[in-house]
Parts: structure tokens; sequence; C-alpha cells
């Protein structure tokens, strides 16, 4: 058995699908360079109006309720995208016949999705998830399915040896798809005007003509007709491997300057995007937005003021880089997930956060948004393991508070193959589920509980006036910090450091500890020598 | 160990009337009226104190009794006095282990779904008890969260306590701004994303959240990024242990945390896995924390830290054993920290202390 997915009107249907609130209002489809462009296709509430096709805009214009929207290509593909992640949802034998017509094999899904009118119910609800109002018909060869998708609305399933009187009441343009090339065109509706003359207007009276007469007529080509009008098709299916390219675009017709209204067309995208990744059982590590910018005078400080990050500074989701073209009419932000998501909220919180720290500097004409697609992850937690922030929580989590303290104050540490006394970097702070830690050696209990002196860096370090007495610290003077003075009562040291002689950033140093008296009690600081510029600061104090 | 949870019933919003004054709302009559006539005062009394709920000698009625009287019974419904006996019992806390034995035998360790406060003073071990309760909760597998109000955290002292590096979240707060690409916002709060433009269409941009944010000085910045960052991890949920060190915070500064934040911290953990842990120098928490701990100041093994020749000697002592040990081993191995347990409301004991010894990361 096979299955046809028909989406009619397919310009019209990429359209609501790019806007649905459009779906109640009547609508033309313009194609053409202004001021010539034409009306190519309309939806029912339109045809109410007597909107139709092959009407310049200028007439359609005097509809003041009808919305005209200019047909882009941009829309077309994403719908048609859409409509192959719908029917590789249910079979991985697709033929892509045309940008609105798949046809697929549905040979041994029964046993694995259902009965064939479950399946074509299920396919329905799918397509209509995904945005698109499709005509769903199930036969037993593809021609079949083909003609009642295009002649039926909503669900059909045709037993198998009964097409020709189901096929039987449908009109003969049905024979013929709805978007041809020229020459296609006009020999369909030659042939169709033929069959008009003689009387013969849907598929029974076709049917029922004698087959010799109609060859010596219409020759092959109407017996080819005859014979799909009878239901008897034997076209194989080319099955095609569709990439998994999840892309969603939309052109607006006036450009944007506020986060709000965008915020709104993202979680259209967004939403449109994580329904076609779930059709597929997919979900996302990467997200990259691009826009078209409006090319204005008197931006190009804007854009300076937009600083590049570098690729090193590997802070996860704010780790998003931004590239201006030479033209500088286009911004792109990747958003970097550490584990694969499939939340469409999440992704537009982290979006317009990031959004909210990057903003683009000119107004946006053009949305582009890509998602790069990969496994969904598969963890299991544990019962008896410790609780673990929800990857999606956590990400919003970190996201809001790098917008608070900046993109290089939170994250995980990580300590550098360096004697450096700040050798160390911050990079994202991944919380795993199911996380296998390595088996380390289990110290003796009371050595592993041992509290260790810890160091409480000052940021920056505090200059500090040293009075030395035979090369060693005897009093300290803080001046910016007043309680750091006083004479030395216990000192240890120096401990010498040095590194990197290599590089321009060589460093040497020598270290005290030295303990000062402070009111009651005693504090330790650590005492640093900066043996290269020749200034002495108090590093840390010991606590 | 458990507790009772006593509630207040919320029809009692009217403030309390002392002896002298009159309730405007009872009349002289009322006042007269013996309490048993009062159903709501009979039932009030049967819960409360009987010194509270009868007459005083010149057989006048208490400020109890009277608020009881005055307040009408739709008000004060019976169905919103539950017996004490009917109240719910809060189970008691998990306890977990802090990484400092000594400290864990005074305290019973670190109670989950509460608060604790570790006060002290400078050099007073505050840190190290709060590295010690991260490698704990390392040894646990246990996801961790820091919010370092000063950025003081010093990463070699972290690995050098055990700490599970990947599984410890670090939020540096301070005078830092984040790198200011932020956009201006209109005036009912959306973010403009080209300032120019918007200005050539009549949106008038202003940048209230950051002339608010460089009005805030230095340290009320770090403290509201604190405040916002632990609302926000706190919301999160999954972490273990998520640390505040307000260690460096001015006392004065720390003290304008208002108590209701306390409040909403230790409602966001409740009957949660999560251990709060705040280091600060004074208590700040009130009544929020459920444990309060004071730290001593740091002394040494060597009772010569008074006079500096004797502290010379000490040390030089100390070289003559140990010959070969560095002398930063010398000075900060073996410091003793005294732990003072302030207020418990796990355990009904009075205060207690202990002291346990550090070591140094490069000793050994």
């Amino acid at each position: 058995m096979f299955a046809c997915i028909y989406v009619p009107n397919f310009p019209v249907a990429a359209a609501l699908r790019a806007e649905p609130e459009l779906a109640t209002r009547p609508v033309a489809i313009l194609e053409g360079k202004p001021p010539l462009e034409k009306v190519i296709a309309v939806n029912a509430n339109a045809r109410e109006l007597s909107i139709a096709p092959g009407m310049s805009k200028t007439q359609a214009e005097l509809c003041s309720e009808l919305a005209l929207r200019t047909r882009s290509p941009l829309q077309e593909s994403s719908a048609h995208a859409a409509l192959l992640d719908c029917a590789q949802s249910f079979s991985p034998c697709v033929e892509d016949s045309a940008c609105d017509t798949v046809l697929l094999d549905l040979a041994g899904m029964e046993s694995l999705l259902g009965s064939l009118p479950e399946i074509a119910r299920a396919i329905f609800e799918r397509a209509v998830t995904l945005g698109l109002k499709a005509n769903i018909a199930v036969a037993l060869n593809p021609d079949a399915a083909l003609l009642a998708a295009r002649g039926f609305p909503g669900v059909t399933v045709i037993p198998a040896g009964k097409e020709a009187d189901h096929l039987g009441p449908l009109q003969a343009k049905v024979l013929f798809p709805d978007r041809l090339e020229a020459d296609q065109k006009k020999e369909a509706d030659r042939l169709l005007e033929t069959l008009d003359r003689w009387g013969i207007r849907n598929l029974r009276a076709l049917a029922a003509l004698p087959q010799v007469s109609l060859s010596e007529r219409l020759g092959q080509q109407g017996i080819h007709l005859q014979q799909l009008a009878r239901g008897g098709g034997s076209c194989t299916l080319v099955p095609v491997e569709p990439p998994l390219v999840f892309e969603e675009a939309v052109e607006l017709e006036h450009p944007i300057v506020l986060l709000e209204p965008l915020a709104f067309l993202l979680n259209r995208l967004l939403e449109q995007l994580c329904a076609r990744l779930g059709s597929r059982a997919l979900a996302t590590q990467e997200l990259r937005l691009s826009f078209e910018l409006s090319n204005l005078t008197g931006i190009e400080d804007d854009y300076e003021n937009i600083g590049i990050p570098s690729e090193s500074d590997g802070t996860g989701a704010q780790s998003a880089s931004q590239i201006i073209s030479s033209r500088q009419t286009k911004f792109v932000r990747k958003l970097s997930l550490p584990l694969p998501m499939l939340d469409a909220k999440v992704f537009l919180k982290l979006l317009q956060l990031d959004l909210n720290a990057h903003p683009p500097g000119a107004p946006i004409l053009k949305i582009h948004l890509a998602a790069e697609p990969a496994r969904p992850r598969s963890a299991q937690g544990g019962l008896f393991l410790p609780p673990a922030p929800e990857p999606e929580k956590l990400e919003l989590t970190l996201a809001r508070i790098a917008g608070m303290v900046g993109e290089h104050k939170v994250g995980a540490l990580e300590l550098l193959d360096t004697h450096h006394p700040e050798g160390f970097r911050m990079r994202r702070f991944v919380a795993e589920v199911a996380r296998k830690t390595p088996q380390k050696k289990t110290p003796d209990s009371t050595e592993a509980q041992a509290a260790v002196t810890a160091l409480r860096r000052f940021r920056p370090p505090q200059r500090a006036n040293v009075t030395l007495e035979n090369g060693q610290p005897m009093r300290l003077i803080c001046p910016k910090k007043k309680e750091i003075q006083g004479d030395v009562l216990w000192k240890a040291g120096p401990w010498r450091f040095s590194g990197d002689w290599w590089e321009h950033e060589a460093w040497s140093r020598d270290e005290w500890d030295l303990a000062l008296r402070n009111g009651e009690t005693v504090s330790f600081y650590r005492l640093v020598h900066d043996l290269l510029g020749g200034v002495w600061f108090v590093e840390g104090t010991y606590d | 160990m458990s507790s009772a949870v006593v509630s207040t019933p919320a029809a009692l919003r009217r403030p309390f009337i002392f002896d002298d004054e009159t309730d405007p709302q009872v009349g002289t009559a009322a006042l007269g009226c013996p309490i048993e006539h009062s159903s709501t005062a009979t039932h009030a009394a049967h819960y409360l104190p009987g010194d509270v709920a009868r007459h005083d000698s010149r057989g006048r009625l208490s400020p109890l009794e009277r608020l009881i009287q005055s307040t009408p019974d739709r008000r004060f419904p019976p169905s919103s006095i539950t017996p004490a006996s009917r109240l719910e019992i809060r189970p008691a806390p998990e306890m977990a282990s802090s990484g400092i034995p000594d400290l864990d035998a005074l305290t019973g360790g670190l109670p989950r779904g509460c608060l604790t406060e570790i006060c002290g003073t400078a050099s007073s071990g505050r840190t190290t008890v709060l590295l010690a309760a991260l490698a704990a909760a390392s040894r646990r597998s246990e996801y961790c969260a820091l919010i370092d109000a000063s950025d003081a955290l010093d990463p070699h002292s972290v690995a050098a306590a055990g700490v599970d590096l990947d599984r410890l979240l670090w939020v540096r707060c301070g005078d830092d701004p984040p790198k200011n690409n932020t956009p201006k916002h209109t005036r009912d709060g959306c973010p403009i994303l080209a300032e120019s433009f918007a200005a050539r269409v009549g949106i008038s941009p202003q940048s209230a959240f950051n002339l608010d944010m460089k009005r805030l000085r230095t340290s009320e910045r770090c403290l509201e990024q604190v405040l916002r960052a632990t609302d926000l991890l706190l919301e999160s949920g999954g972490f273990g242990l998520i640390l505040l060190d307000l260690a460096d915070l001015p006392p004065q500064t720390a003290r304008r945390i208002p108590l209701t934040t306390w409040f909403r911290f230790r409602r966001a953990i409740e009957n949660k896995p999560t251990i709060l842990l705040a280091i600060e120098q004074q208590p700040i928490a009130g009544s929020c924390s459920s444990l309060l701990l004071q730290l001593g100041a740091l002394s040494a093994r060597q009772p010569a830290l008074a006079s500096k020749e004797s502290v010379g000697e000490q040390v030089a002592d100390c070289q003559r054993t140990v010959p070969r040990a560095p002398t930063h081993a010398q000075l900060l191995t073996g410091l003793e920290i005294n732990v003072e347990l302030i207020r418990s409301r796990l355990e009904r004991k009075p205060a207690r202390s202990a002291t346990f010894e550090t070591k140094t990361a490069w000793a050994g």
C-alpha cells in the first residue's frame, strides 16, 4: 500500500505556515516584478470575495480585507522540507514527487503503526503539527493514492480493488498537477479541453471510454490517462534520502527594531523547527540564527560597538560567535548547547538573552534559523544517584547569571598546566545526570577529611609598602586595606616562583606567608614580591 | 529528633492592645463580659497558657483576651485553629557530612533543606570549612554551586581540598560589569535592537537598568548579583550544596539583605536535598538559619605568637626538628580552628564548641 501527502494550494499553505494567524482571513499570494505583480494563488476566503489568480495587485488591493503576501521561495522550501520530514517519520521509502506532493510506501508498516486508516489519520495530524493542512490518501498503487489526494480533502483510504469506484467521481483535471511548465500546461489544457468537448467530466466517464477508440484519438497519452482513471497505475517509487537540514526562514515586509516582536517570530520558527526535529526523533545541540539587516546609512557605528569574541573563550551557550559580512548586512549568532535539547521555550529564552546581550544594531529584514541535528540524549537517572540540575533549566539559569555578572565569570574551573598562581580558566559548566565518575582510590578516611588551609585571593592584588630588614619583611602597610598593616609577627619564606620566561608574559616572584596582629586575633596573609616589576603586593589571606 | 510546626492564625492581623489602651471596637460592656460567655475566647483559652487567658488581679482582661473578644467569629473561625497535637510533625532534616569529623561530631553535620551560617573574622577558617564542605559534597558526587560575592576563590586551594572541579559551578560576582553591548530599552521595557533606527522612527530609548546599576555602589552591586544568582540557582534545583561566600562583604552591607530574602531562600530549599551554606563576618539571616556556627580566630600550636622573638625561636625549633621541611609548612600546618555552635534549631542543647586542625596543601 502507498500513501500520498498532498498540500493543496501550496504557495498559500506555505504562507499560512509562516503566519498561522492569517488562516481565518482572505489571503492572496503575489508574484512578479513590481509593479506588474499578479495574484498566483488565493485561499477559500479570498475566493469568496471574488479574488482569483491572474488578477493584478492593483485589482486585488481594492479588497481592503485581503491580506496580500509576496511569494517567498524561502517559506516554500521550508514547507517542502517539513512535508518530507512528515513523510520520513512514517516510512523510510519516500518519493519527493513535487514540492506539494510526497508519496510513501507503507508496506510492512501496519504491524508497527496500526491499521491503514490509523496511519493515514496519524499522517494528517503530524502534517497539522508541522503547520501544513494536507490531503492524505492511501491506495494500492501510488497513482491512485496521488489522484485521491488531489481530489478528496482530508483523509481517504481506498480499499484494494475499489480504486475505480472511488476515483470515479473525481474531475478530470486531477489527472494533471497544479504546477506545470508552460508547454506541459498548454498540452494539459488541450487534453482537458478535448475531454470536455467529448462530455467527459469525471474519471468514471474517462474510464468507460473504449480503449481502442481512445488510443486512435489521443494516442498513448490517452491510454495512460485512462489507466490512471481506472486506478491501475504502474509507476514505481523513486525513494529519496532527504538531507538532515533543518532550517526555517521568514522574510519581513517591515524591519524589526524591538526584541519583543522579534521574539514572537523566533518563537514560531523555533516551534516549527522543534516539530520537524521531533518528527525525525532528533534533537539539536547547536542553533544558528542569522539576520539580514537593513543596509541603512548611519548604522556603521552600531556595528563597531559589537565585539567579536575570540574563539578561545569557550563558555558554552555564551560562546556565540557573530559574523558580519563584508557588506555588513548579515548578523549571525551561534548558540551552542552542552547537550542535545528539544524545547522551543528554552531555545527562545536563550536566544532572547543572547540577543539582549548582543543586539544586531540594525533593523532586521530577514530571519534565518537553522538547527544542527543531534541524537537526543538518552540518560536514565539512577535511583540511588544524587540529583543533578536539569540541563534545560540549568542552561537558562546560567545564561541569566551570565547576563548579570558577565559571560566569562560563570562556569566551571579548569586548572591550566602552569605554576602561575592564576593559572586557570573558566569553562562551560555541564551537569550530566548519569555522569560516570572515575573510580579513584579511596584514601584513608581521616586523610580525606582533613581540612586544608585555604587562601582567599584579592582580585586584583593589593599594593603594599613593605619595610625590609636583612632582606626580610618586618613591617607591612596596605594603603587600600586599612586592616592589613602592622609589624610582622611571624613569617615564612621566601618561596620562589618563576615561569613563562620564554614568553612576553614572563613572571618571577618571591612569596612570603605573614602573620599580622588584627586586633585581638592574628591574620595570615600571602605577601608577594614581583621581582620583575619590583613591587610588593598582598595576594590574599589565609582563611 | 523532631519538632512541631506552630502556626499563628492568619486572622490575627490587628495590632495587639495593651492594658491601658482602649479598643474602639470593644465597648465597656464587652470588657466586663466574662470570658466563658465568648465561644471564641473559650476556644482560644483552651490553647493558650492559662495565665494569659485569665483575668488579671484587678479583674481586667488581658490584652490577648481583649483582642480575641474584639475579633468577630468570621475573622477568627474555629476551623483556623489547629490543636497542637494535630499539627504536622516536621521530620528532622537529613544531615550531610561537612567534611570535618570534629565539626560533624559537634553539629551532626550540615542539615539538608536548611540554611547554615558560618561566621567569623578574617583568617578564622571560614573558607577552609567551606572547601571541606565542597570536598565532602564532591565525594558524595553532588553538584555544587559557589556564589562568590568578592571573587576571592583560589582555584589551587579548591583543587588541594579535593573538590571535583567538574561538579563545581563558580559564580564570580564583583565590580567588573559585564561587557556592555546590552541594548537600551523603550519606556515600557522592551529592548531595542537597533538604536539609531529606533530613534528615526520615534522610539525613545532609555537604559534604565544600566543607569540603576551604575548608581549602585560596588558592594551593593555585588550583593545584588549574589542575591539574584542565588535566587536563580535555588529555583533551578538539582544542586546538593549551594554556598554563599559573603565573607569579604562589610557587615553593614551584608545586613542590608532583607530578612524576607532569607525567608525566601529558606522556603526555596525546604523539603529539598540542597544545603544552603553562607559564610560571613557576622550572623545576618536571623532565625532563618537552622544552624549558626561561629569560628574563632586561627591560632597556632606555638604559644609564642604574642612576641616576635619567641615566634622566631619556635620556627627555628621546628626547622631543627624537620630540617628539610619548607618554612611554609611550618607556618601554616597545625593551625587550630575553634568552632562554637551558637544556635541549632535541630537540637536543643547548650552552646558547645570544638576544635580541629588544618593542614596545608603543600605539606601533604
